[in-house]
């Protein structure tokens, strides 16, 4: 369905910044139709003014912006900043109109074809029953909900996010990602999304743009990514495997445990005995733990058996004797 | 959208009416409507006393109040600023002290303008308001702090004052008193060449005002949404100081510096309407501008009395608990 082929924007040798003072250089990057994009980088490297030089509100040092219909750029291009709004007073669906304002003429009339496009906007994004609430009522997941059916009301194929799902809660940052992925690929538009939300880039973005230190950006498929350790060089990962997606834990006590059993219940044991300071193997070990029926833990410690009913109780035994 | 916006025609009808009839001398009200039907009354004088004198004093509250209260709207929404206003960012200063400078020059030992007419009045009050604009747009560039800027509005307000101090100082009592009066501020002093002045002012401010709605409304998002929305910030901005200043100035030049009332209607008027759309907004606050002027006036007339308070005494009374009311509910009240 969609077409992957189709560019709805490209930089030729862009470079970003203020003056003298360059952020980005050089950058020949595209995006495609019907595309996630997760553009990564460490705080401070100029992100937020990428999207802006992209969006046509900050004029790039040098080089060009382009996308293949001739249009302005806000008809091509809509934007969702980390800007606050300050008239608090406002009502959603007041918010999710402004949208239509590069359709409209001095007297802001809409027609019933703007109706039609701002329902379904507020509809796409699930937000029906607050378009009468005023922004201050609102929370901060659904302020940003509202942000977005603004964007999607502006209609236009591609658009731009600067780190929204910031101040969410972690259902809410799942939310709108599934929203602008789902976005991206039923109405086939290019979605570029600055985020710092490393392991849902990771699992639902179609491509990543990853933020070098010398003013470069690599762009790939997550996985690739992942796995040739250009996320590496470029977050400097202390103590976090990305392979496995892991934090890594010293074996500080010295100690190794040997534990058998599949499954949930054998990862979260592992993590649980990782996380104090064991060590874990599946060769033969002093003591030996293993993985019964209805989560049941049984300990085999010089030739002494011993069954615990939770991961708890569990590590309490086994670092009492130590 | 609720219809309670229908009360200030009404109200501004009702208090067009109570002031004509309202003053030191009592007329019937049955002989002023013939007044102003044209008819002959008994009393000669009484025609002169509506028509020469409270019939220009109405018609300068409703210019003066709608002209005011665009300004203040403009200002607010600009700046994204509940407390933003004509009078607070110093815009009135500005006039002043190009007024001052044209009244009083002669102490400098200059002739600016022997006798100025009224158009020379405006465009100097009207430069003196767009210089002060400029200067504190330039600046609220460079300081996003809402805190910064107003004082930094009230410090430019106070130098433009200590300059009309010193102007004062060089000159004669003469001149020192007729200027003092007019800082009182006073809607009664125009003659009917000098309302048309005003008339036409506030028909060219509206105007610009209503053709840059569609960059007002968008403001509210603030100027990087504005922009990705398609409007021309920059130019936009220059029509918003256009209207500001010239409503800000002619009104100044006439009536002196009066406060408050470009500050305080957008909020009450927004309290009644709650609309963003500034197509409605800016003929509400004309409405609600000159409704309040008009009630200004006739609480300043003192019913039953000789004496008439000065008009920025009044203002004052009404705005600053309008003033203390946003700053207290300042989450709640916004542009």
């Amino acid at each position: 369905m969609s077409d992957p082929q189709k560019i709805l924007l490209q930089t030729r040798d862009l470079s970003v910044g203020y003056g003298k003072q360059i952020l980005f250089r050089d950058l020949n990057l595209t995006v495609g139709a019907g595309n996630l994009i997760c553009f990564m980088g460490p705080n401070g490297i100029g992100k937020s003014t990428l999207i802006r030089s992209l969006a046509g509100i900050q004029k790039p040092v040098s080089g060009e912006v382009v996308f293949p219909s001739a249009k302005q750029a806000h008809l091509h291009m809509a934007i969702v900043l980390t800007d606050r709004i300050t008239s608090v007073n406002m009502t959603v669906a007041e918010l999710v109109t402004f949208g239509r304002y590069p359709y409209l003429n001095w007297r802001v009339q809409l027609t019933a074809e703007d109706k039609r496009i701002i329902e379904r906007a507020i509809a796409q994004v699930h937000i029906g029953h607050l378009v009468d609430k005023r922004l201050f009522e609102l929370s901060d997941g659904q302020l940003q909900m509202a942000m977005i059916a603004r964007a999607i009301a502006q209609d236009t194929p591609v658009i731009l996010l600067d780190e929204p799902t910031a101040h969410l809660d972690l259902n809410n940052r799942v939310e709108v990602m599934k929203l602008l992925k789902n976005i991206a690929r039923v109405t086939n538009k290019g979605i570029l999304i600055a985020t710092h939300e490393l392991d849902l880039a990771l699992q639902m973005s179609d491509v990543i743009w990853l933020a070098g230190k010398e003013g470069n950006i690599v762009s790939g498929t997550p996985e690739d990514l992942v796995l040739n350790g250009t996320f590496d060089d470029i977050f400097q990962f202390k103590g976090f495997d990305l392979r496995t997606g892991k934090v890594q834990h010293e074996a500080h006590l010295g100690r190794t445990i040997r534990l058998t059993g599949d499954g949930y219940t054998y990862l979260w044991t592992r993590n649980a005995l990782e996380r104090r300071g064991f060590g874990v193997t599946t060769e033969e070990s002093g003591v030996s733990v293993m993985i019964g029926a209805n989560n049941q833990w049984s300990v085999l410690d010089e030739g002494d058996l011993r069954t615990f009913d939770s991961v708890h109780d569990l590590i309490s035994y086994l670092e009492k004797g130590l | 959208m609720n219809k309670r916006w229908i009360i200030l025609p009404f109200l501004l009808f009702a208090l067009f009416g109570l002031n004509l009839s309202l003053g030191s001398v009592r007329i019937p009200f049955a002989d002023i409507l013939s007044i102003l039907a044209g008819k002959n009354t008994t009393v000669q004088v009484w025609h002169d006393i509506i028509w020469d004198f409270r019939m220009t004093k109405a018609l300068t509250c409703i210019l003066a109040g709608s002209a005011l209260s665009i300004a203040g709207l403009l200002m607010q929404t600009l700046f994204r600023n509940a407390l933003a206003g004509p009078d607070v960012l110093g815009l009135s200063s500005g006039a002043s002290l190009a007024v001052s400078l044209i009244f009083m020059s002669p102490a400098l030992g200059i002739e600016v303008l022997s006798s100025p007419s009224p158009w020379a009045v405006v465009a100097a009050a009207s430069a003196g308001c767009g210089l002060v604009f400029i200067l504190v747009l330039g600046i609220s560039y460079r300081i996003h702090d809402n805190t910064s800027l107003l004082i930094i509005g009230l410090m430019l307000g106070a130098t433009a004052s200590s300059l009309v101090s010193v102007l004062q100082f060089l000159s004669n009592a003469e001149d020192q008193q007729a200027f003092l009066l007019w800082t009182f501020g006073s809607l009664g002093r125009l003659n009917w060449n000098e309302i048309q002045v005003l008339t036409w002012i506030l028909v060219l401010g509206a105007t610009i005002a209503f053709l840059s709605a569609k960059a007002l409304n968008a403001w509210f998002l603030g100027d990087n949404y504005a922009r990705s929305l398609g409007v021309n910030i920059s130019r936009s901005r220059l029509w918003v100081i256009l209207s500001t200043s010239i409503l800000t100035g002619a009104v100044t030049a006439f009536c002196g510096p009066i406060a408050f009332v470009g500050l305080a209607v957008p909020h009450l008027v927004k309290l009644l309407i709650r609309t963003h759309n500034h197509l409605i907004l800016i003929p509400a606050v004309m409405v609600g501008g000159a409704a309040l002027m008009l009630l200004c006036d006739i609480l300043a007339q003192l019913p039953g009395s000789i004496y008439v308070l000065p008009i920025n005494a009044i203002t004052a009374l009404i705005g600053a608990p309008v003033v203390i009311s946003i700053i207290m509910k300042a989450k709640r009240i916004s542009v």
